[in-house]
């Protein structure tokens, strides 16, 4: 019963609170890209991969308030905070989903900032293409980031140790 | 860029219900439509199953791509007033805009959640790979297939030129709201496009509104958002889509199994076994699948048979709205009377919920996901709509979500075997819509 949901509540379970939409939606894509279970379809957005299909679940838990939504104001934008609620984990119990092993990859996911998210999934999402085309792509869509290349160097390189981090967890 | 295509000697037209008619001058378009991967999009019904629902539904991707190609070449047109278009440029758009649904199989809601495939993907394959569409791409210069796929994928440096396809108000849903509108002959859909292409403006990451042109694009707004509850969440569109996606599910299930099927679904191997090929995908039309349905009816798997006959004769699935914190403390008690009762769970009960469903509302952008549609005023200042508009601000904010529980409730209604746990499976279910 309904367990793309489940699986979403599994993700709070394990991560505590997830602050920002943005985040959020970064890191449900990471994620996928490791090759866990997650089916949320992402295209392209102007601030990189972007799930229509995760916003709108993200709205129908809130709805139902197996998700907590806090909205804050914050200077010239509204910041959303996530968690699970008593009753999303009370559906969770009964749903008897079991998310694999994600707890420690997640956690450090959630560590990261959401700009830096940006930069990692979209050099995910480009993955196909030779590094300086990728470098290209994100200097020509983040313009407005300004991301340097030592910083591209970086998502990379945090690429590579969460890659390796789940091939330990096979 | 390249001579290899100019303009046509006579302009050639179509003729359109939606648009009276579509206009191509350009060798290159007419070149495009004659290719053999966009006269398959003949045969890929618009929307799905939704001819079960709207006998008028018939309508195709082919349809519906040239009208969006159409309304992209007035945009560019329009717009010319105002700016320079690099002529490749303006190619880029016209064949973006021909091709941004080419990717598309049959059923593709369905197919897409069953198969786990992307029809963004199988877009970028058809453009980059080895197909007629590309060749004749190429015809424009060796970087011209992958500067369209860029323009579809939403990774094109112009961000103008992105808006136009793919944004909260583009060609593609200018489209597809009147498209549908036509076909499924309802009243909602309907809204001054003539209107919207004349106070639209370019700027800097997409274009823009005229203020003076608001309430055309209130009017947009609202179709949008009646169009979706009442043509794209029918609850009977979402019946057969449920079924459809049974179907698939069992054939997958049991070919894994090793199944013998009476005639060979070759059709389907690659898809089964996750391994699809683009000249695979490229047979894939909904006459093939719907060959298929129409064997399978004959199946000795007594779930793939009567799935596959309830979606031919249209016998379709009931529901109840559902509110999935009640339903999940009845939920171990429902599996286990489908259980007694020889029903599978898995294929027989079911809950649908919008987020399922492929359409979106418009969102006035926060935490700068989504791109707004942004108001034009007199000092050159911008406005997000729902911050002018008290109709669209009012809809913004509305509930956009659904559950509803799908399951046959003819076999449930027939009592002559386990009468008593029908009764009590019909009384849960009912007992849900309060």
């Amino acid at each position: 019963m309904l367990n793309e949901h489940a699986k979403l509540l599994a993700v709070f379970r394990q991560t505590g609170e997830i602050i920002g939409r943005k985040k959020l939606q970064k890191l449900i894509y990471i994620a996928k890209k490791l090759d866990f279970p997650f089916f949320e379809k992402y295209q392209f957005h102007f601030y990189g991969p972007y799930s229509e299909e995760l916003n709108l679940r993200m709205e129908e838990m809130c709805h139902l308030s197996f998700v907590t939504e806090v909205r804050e104001k914050k200077s010239g934008y509204y910041q959303y905070r996530y968690s699970l609620s008593d009753q999303g984990d009370e559906f969770l119990k009964l749903s008897k989903y079991h998310l694999p092993e994600t707890k420690d990859v997640l956690n450090e996911l959630n560590e990261q900032s959401s700009k830096f998210l940006e930069l990692v999934s979209t050099v995910l999402y480009f993955e196909n293409l030779p590094k300086e085309d990728v470098l290209d792509k994100v200097f020509t869509l983040k313009a407005k980031q300004n991301y340097s290349v030592e910083d591209v160097e970086e998502a990379y390189r945090f690429i590579d140790h969460l890659k390796g981090k789940c091939e330990c967890l096979q | 860029m390249a001579e290899r295509y100019g303009i046509l000697e006579e302009e050639k037209v179509f003729k359109d219900p939606v648009h009276r008619y579509i206009h191509v001058r350009d060798e290159l378009i007419w070149e495009l439509i004659g290719t053999k991967e966009f006269q398959r999009l003949r045969r890929i019904r618009q929307l799905g199953t939704t001819y079960l629902t709207f006998h008028g539904a018939e309508h195709t991707r082919f349809n519906h791509s040239l009208g969006v190609y159409e309304i992209m070449r007035r945009m560019v047109d329009n717009l010319g007033q105002k700016m320079t278009w690099d002529p490749e440029e303006r190619l880029v758009c016209l064949s973006a805009a021909l091709l941004h649904d080419i990717g598309h199989g049959p059923f593709s809601h369905s197919f897409e959640k069953v198969f786990h495939t992307d029809h963004e993907e199988w877009t970028r394959a058809i453009i980059l790979g080895d197909t007629d569409v590309h060749t004749v791409l190429k015809g424009i210069g060796n970087d011209f297939p992958q500067k369209v796929s860029d323009v579809i994928a939403k990774t094109y440096s112009n961000k103008l030129v992105v808006s136009l396809i793919s944004s909260q108000i583009d060609a593609d849903r200018m489209d597809y709201l009147q498209r549908d509108a036509f076909y499924t002959g309802v009243s909602y859909g309907h809204f001054d496009m003539e209107r919207l292409l004349r106070v639209m403006r370019p700027s800097e990451d997409q274009a823009v509104f005229k203020h003076s042109g608001m309430h055309a694009v209130e009017d947009y707004i609202m179709s949008r958002y009646q169009m979706y509850w009442q043509v794209y969440f029918h609850p009977v569109t979402r019946s057969a889509e449920v079924i459809l996606s049974k179907i698939l599910h069992r054939a997958k299930d049991l070919y894994g199994q090793g199944y013998q099927f009476l005639d060979k679904p070759k059709h389907f191997y690659s898809l089964f076994s996750g391994k699809i090929t683009l000249e695979d995908y490229l047979k894939l039309d909904e006459s093939v699948i719907l060959y298929y349905f129409q064997e399978w009816q004959e199946e000795s798997d007594p779930i793939l048979q009567e799935l596959c006959r309830r979606f031919m004769e249209r016998r379709l699935f009931k529901y109840v709205e559902c509110d999935p914190s009640a339903q999940m403390k009845i939920w171990p008690e429902l599996i286990q009377l489908f259980g007694k009762i020889g029903l599978d769970p898995n294929y027989y009960l079911v809950i649908d919920s919008s987020s399922d469903l492929p359409y979106d509302f418009y969102r006035p952008g926060e935490e700068e996901e989504r791109l707004p549609i942004n108001l034009l005023k007199p000092n050159g200042d911008l406005r997000e709509l729902s911050r002018e508009s008290d109709v669209v601000e009012a809809i913004s904010g509305k509930k956009r979500t659904d559950h509803k529980l799908y399951f046959p409730k003819d076999l449930l209604e027939d009592q002559r075997t386990f009468a008593d746990e029908k009764k009590r499976i019909m009384t849960l279910l009912t007992a849900q819509e309060g």
